[in-house]
């Protein structure tokens, strides 16, 4: 599996996803936001941080980077696109996925684990996990709160394309679970075709004991059994 | 080909919750300002643009909201024409 980690200035978890990717088996590379071209690559991953310093809106900067020609070319072709935290508001503003990702409604940055339900695992991303099964991953973000149109929020219901969603100790998700106000405790979707994924939780954080907990692997090996699948 | 000033203001949508806005009208109201019914806090944003004629400056400013200045999601837009330095 080939990774491309695609780095932009300000971006802060690029090595945690390229150390990620590897630790399941990936070839993991590091793509320049300025450079042209994904041939080859199986897999893109944005990461998280503060590209541009979250300037004017947090990704709407990075997303006009030559780069990002590609990785939409790539994700309308087909490609498995992961974007996390940053890189999920960085898919929004280029439209590989509908909505907005808005100030939380807390006003504070977030900085601690949560529990997430894992709402699908038929998705190229959580085939790992049960559907229903609850993993413990961080999350680090400002700007968290998820946002749409009511006709895109019906719709992302009715399609079955939320696929994470914050919870409590019992797996449900209330009020008090929201770490950021997002609609329905959203935490992650899939666009239309299910082959872009975004979310704010960090699972690359969540790969070792030494780190707290090994929930976050799941995502990783997930689309490494998809390729290998496609390929056989 | 003039010279334009803009003044380009991005609002948060009617319903969007406004957390900021909501913080600063608390604290408005804390100083005494009982009558403060609602805060809502948006962007300025003031660009010096050549163009061939005042519509020419609005079109593009509107392009540029429309691409990249504001969220459809979440924001609204105004374009004022804030002045037309003098001509050289």
């Amino acid at each position: 599996m080939k990774v491309a980690v695609i780095t932009f200035p300000g971006s802060n978890c690029d090595h945690d996803l390229y150390k990620a990717a590897q630790q399941v088996g990936g070839d993991a590379s590091f793509v320049w936001h300025r450079e042209r071209g994904l041939d080859g690559f199986d897999v893109v991953l944005l990461p998280g941080g503060f590209s541009y310093g979250d300037y004017l809106r947090p990704g709407a900067i990075a997303r006009m980077s030559p780069i990002m020609e590609d990785v939409t070319a790539f994700a309308n072709s087909g490609g498995p696109v992961l974007g996390i935290c940053n890189g999920f508001q960085i898919l929004c503003e280029a439209g590989l996925l509908p909505g907005a990702l808005v100030r939380n409604s807390v006003l504070k940055f977030r900085s601690h684990d949560v529990r997430l339900r894992v709402e699908r695992a038929d998705t190229l991303f959580t085939s790992a996990y049960q559907a229903g099964q609850i993993i413990r991953v961080p999350i680090a973000h400002g700007d968290g709160n998820y946002e749409a149109d009511e006709e895109t929020l019906k719709a992302l219901e009715a399609e079955g394309r939320v696929v994470f969603r914050y919870v409590d100790r019992n797996g449900e998700a209330v009020e008090s679970a929201n770490p950021n106000g997002s609609w329905h405790n959203i935490a992650g979707i899939v666009n239309e075709a299910g082959n872009v994924l975004g979310m704010m939780p960090h699972p690359e954080r969540a790969m070792e004991d030494i780190l707290g907990s090994t929930d976050g692997v799941g995502v990783f090996t997930s689309m490494m059994n998809s390729l290998s699948t496609a390929a056989a | 080909m003039s010279q334009y000033r803009l003044e380009i203001r991005v609002k948060p949508r009617p319903g969007l919750l406004d957390p900021q806005g909501k913080a600063i009208h608390h604290s408005l109201n804390s100083l005494g300002w009982s009558g403060v019914a609602d805060v809502r806090v948006g962007k300025a944003i003031y660009i010096d643009l050549e163009a061939d004629s005042p519509e020419a400056a609005r079109a593009a400013a509107e392009e540029m909201c429309r691409k990249l200045l504001a969220n459809p999601v979440t924001e609204d837009y105004e374009v004022a024409l804030e002045q037309e330095a003098a001509a050289s």
